[in-house]
């Protein structure tokens, strides 16, 4: 059917002339997942205008990550990203490492291989879930809650805690897999192929979604370079930046899998990125579960690692060591690093300036939402208010990290 | 008792306070302001595994003129507070608030310039519960403080 | 190209406007003075070897007590732009030395339109102003805030009164770029 500004019937309808409307939508308001602000102005119902503010849950991490000592900051910077929270600890704990400049050990890599793209998974999960609620898909939602409930059993066996794990260390993780983990792992991923399937195949020739999101909040090539966008909506574009392929850690270059892109960048190609990147990240999981390396999971350094508790108990340089590490902390040289990991959103990267003492002289947090945000006011003007909701929702924009 | 033949229907004597606080104890509606980690683990308490709609609390409302719960659960920045108070004075009495997690009951780890050290220095607060984030089953738990304080309230209270 | 190499470049075209180079753990950075800010940060952009198209972050850093009498720092603060090369797929850390908060950097926002953010951010968090931008308002904190929080000369805990719940700011003043 043609529509009505090609000829089509009711073409002789003239346009009502109207006064520009400014409406405020946020900070608390279902579309904008927590703490966002927007100002609209609209000319009926499209945005001719818009303004964003953040800083609505500006919690100072930075401010409180250098008044701490580096081994204290990995359960704050878990808190950045609540979507995916391993992904973040593990990323700070690989930056003081570049910082001390040590390796960790192999298995303990792998572990931080597989609990990041846990993380990552449920991330997607719950960003195509939520996403696909505010477009009007209710269904989805649950299929998807459900499996990151059995991730979180997973993560729950793995480290006692469901959500906020504060499982990896500086030098390595904090404990081994427990028996048979990495076969229930293997088992629930399964699972979860079968339900991101469905609801992939739910959404992906759907005409409503479809509709709803295709030349939606686009964000273009040159767009994205010039704000900095990273992670699925850079993917989304047509660029494959990947910062596990391009600069790759944890032996990310042992594994083999492919970086989704898209071509318009728009909502549609966001959600799709998402859930290819799902399926790469189980792909991922079971090639380093199948090839899981033996041997510690901490670096054998007492000047980072904790020493085991029977040595702390038995032994007098055990306790030393022991209270040296928890009443003087690590003390890395004196210089500062940027280190970037890909998180859920995007490249996370985290410069520390360090001064020789136990705790950094500055902590900066590179977060990608922040970047990923700063697009926002610019790729729904001209759109409708619905459209914007849309678009809000794909680009997954995590307060914690945009406020920081 | 006799009075049932004169009125021609059954009948069922009870008091006025405790017939309308048995309708309102299993038909709150909540209101979720979540502004961080919390509102994930309530995401939790809403879907399938843990089903709030078990304690008939499971009809959220974004608007706070609709709903007689308000669940505060995540930081609440100074930037934010403001917007708090605002929203709980526009909820409608009676209203009941739950404080979900360290950071909006105490400020949490965040002792810092930007985190209001606990809700309750902008607004009353009736359960607190612990935990960073606290689990599902948590949150029911407070749901059910929160019924068992609607049930003991009487009619002479009520605004 | 590596990073040494991309900092030899640096010097090699900047010479004494360099005010110190730094390397440590492979990673490179160069401090410059502010009114070479932007010559620098188009040189490295536009430069075929270098190719540095990417702004990927602005943060600020104190120095206020840093370290002991061996630092040689005489500027308080230091501005870093982390660039990175797409098509090369190398990194480069640009500082900025600011002395005091009384010296200006000239904003970047129409080379990046990300820095307009970042540089806000850095004004609200270390009240280094930016030349040229836009809407130099404060990002994070709210706009009664008094101070800048991530000075080492703010106490972590010094809280300021509640904010009040502010007026709508038309759309008309918010600019975005």
């Amino acid at each position: 059917m043609k529509r009505l500004d090609q000829g089509g019937p009711g073409t002789h309808v003239q346009p009502i002339p109207t006064e520009l409307l400014t409406i405020n939508i946020g900070p608390a308001h279902p579309a904008t997942h927590g703490t966002l602000r927007l100002q609209l102005q609209l000319d009926g119902e499209t945005i001719v205008n818009c303004g964003a503010e953040i800083g609505y849950l500006h919690r100072g991490y930075e401010k409180q990550a250098e008044s701490t000592f580096y081994q204290l900051v990995i359960p704050y910077a878990e808190r950045l990203n609540y979507m995916g929270p391993v992904n973040n600890s593990n990323a700070w704990c690989h930056a003081c490492e570049q910082l001390l400049g040590i390796e960790v050990p192999a298995r303990a890599q792998a572990l931080r291989v597989i609990t990041s793209e846990m993380g990552r998974i449920i991330d997607h999960a719950v960003c195509i879930g939520t996403n696909l609620v505010d477009i009007g898909a209710l269904t989805n939602f649950w299929y998807m809650y459900n499996y990151r409930e059995k991730i979180y059993d997973l993560y729950e066996e793995l480290t006692g805690a469901r959500m906020m794990v504060n499982y990896p260390r500086i030098g390595g993780v904090a404990m081994d897999a427990p028996d048979g983990w990495f076969e229930s792992l293997i088992k629930v991923i399964d699972e979860m192929g079968e339900a991101v399937g469905d609801v992939r195949s739910l959404v992906e020739r759907n005409r409503i979604f479809m509709d709803r999101t295709i030349g939606v909040g686009a964000i273009t090539k040159e767009l994205a370079i010039q704000h900095s966008v990273t992670g699925p909506c850079l993917r989304a574009a047509g660029i494959p930046y990947d910062v596990r392929k391009a600069q790759p850690y944890w032996g990310y270059e042992k594994y083999d899998f492919d970086i989704p892109t898209g071509e318009g960048g728009d909502t549609y190609d966001r959600t799709i990125v998402r859930f290819r990147e799902m399926e790469q990240s189980v792909r991922i999981i079971k090639q380093a579960v199948a090839s899981i390396p033996g041997g510690p999971v901490m670096v054998d350094d007492h000047l980072v690692a904790l020493p085991p508790k029977d040595k702390v108990y038995n032994t007098m340089e055990g306790l030393i060591n022991h209270f040296k590490l928890i009443m003087h902390g690590i003390r890395p040289p004196k210089g500062e690093i940027y280190s970037a990991t890909e998180g859920g959103c995007g490249e996370l990267g985290f410069y520390i300036v360090s001064d020789g003492s136990p705790s950094a002289w500055r902590v900066r947090i590179r977060p990608p939402c922040f970047a990923n945000y700063s697009v926002f006011p610019k790729i729904i003007t001209g759109g409708m208010v619905a459209d914007a909701v849309a678009a809000l929702g794909s680009i997954n924009v995590i307060a914690g990290e945009l406020d920081r | 008792m006799g009075l049932e033949s004169s009125v021609n229907q059954p009948f069922l004597a009870t008091r006025l306070d405790e017939v309308i606080n048995w309708g309102r104890k299993y038909s709150m509606w909540p209101m979720p302001f979540g502004t961080a980690c919390c509102a994930i683990e309530f995401m939790g308490v809403v879907s399938g595994r843990f089903d709030v709609s078990r304690f008939g609390a499971e009809l959220v409302r974004f608007s706070p003129r609709q709903a007689d719960l308000l669940l505060v659960m995540g930081t609440i920045t100074q930037k934010q507070a403001p917007v708090l108070k605002q929203i709980y004075d526009q909820m409608p009495d009676p209203k009941w608030v739950v404080s979900m997690g360290a950071c909006a009951s105490s400020g949490g780890f965040y002792d810092n310039y930007s985190v209001v050290q606990g809700i309750d220095e902008i607004i009353p607060v009736d359960v607190y519960v612990a935990g960073c984030p606290p689990r599902p089953e948590n949150v029911l738990g407070a749901i059910v403080k929160i019924m068992e304080k609607i049930s003991t309230e009487k009619a002479a209270d009520w605004r | 190209m590596n990073e040494s190499d991309i900092l030899a470049r640096v010097k090699e075209r900047f010479g004494a406007r360099v005010l110190a180079e730094y390397t440590f753990r492979g990673q490179t950075a160069v401090t410059i003075a502010p009114e070479t800010l932007r010559e620098l940060l188009l040189f490295l952009r536009d430069d075929q070897e270098t190719q540095m198209d990417w702004l990927m972050d602005v943060g600020g850093v104190d120095y206020l007590g840093y370290g002991s009498d061996e630092d040689e720092r005489d500027w308080r603060f230091e501005v870093a732009y982390q660039l990175y090369s797409m098509g090369k797929n190398h990194r480069f850390r640009v500082k900025v030395a600011v002395r005091d908060e009384t010296v200006e950097i000239p904003s970047v926002w129409d080379l990046w339109a990300i820095a307009n953010w970042e540089e806000r951010e850095v004004w609200d968090m270390f009240g280094i102003r930016f030349t040229g931008h836009p809407n130099l308002r404060r990002i994070l904190c709210h706009d009664e805030f008094v101070g800048h929080a991530l000075r080492k000369d703010y106490p972590i805990n010094k809280r300021q009164k509640l904010s009040q719940p502010s007026e709508m700011i038309l759309c008309e003043k918010v600019e975005w770029a």
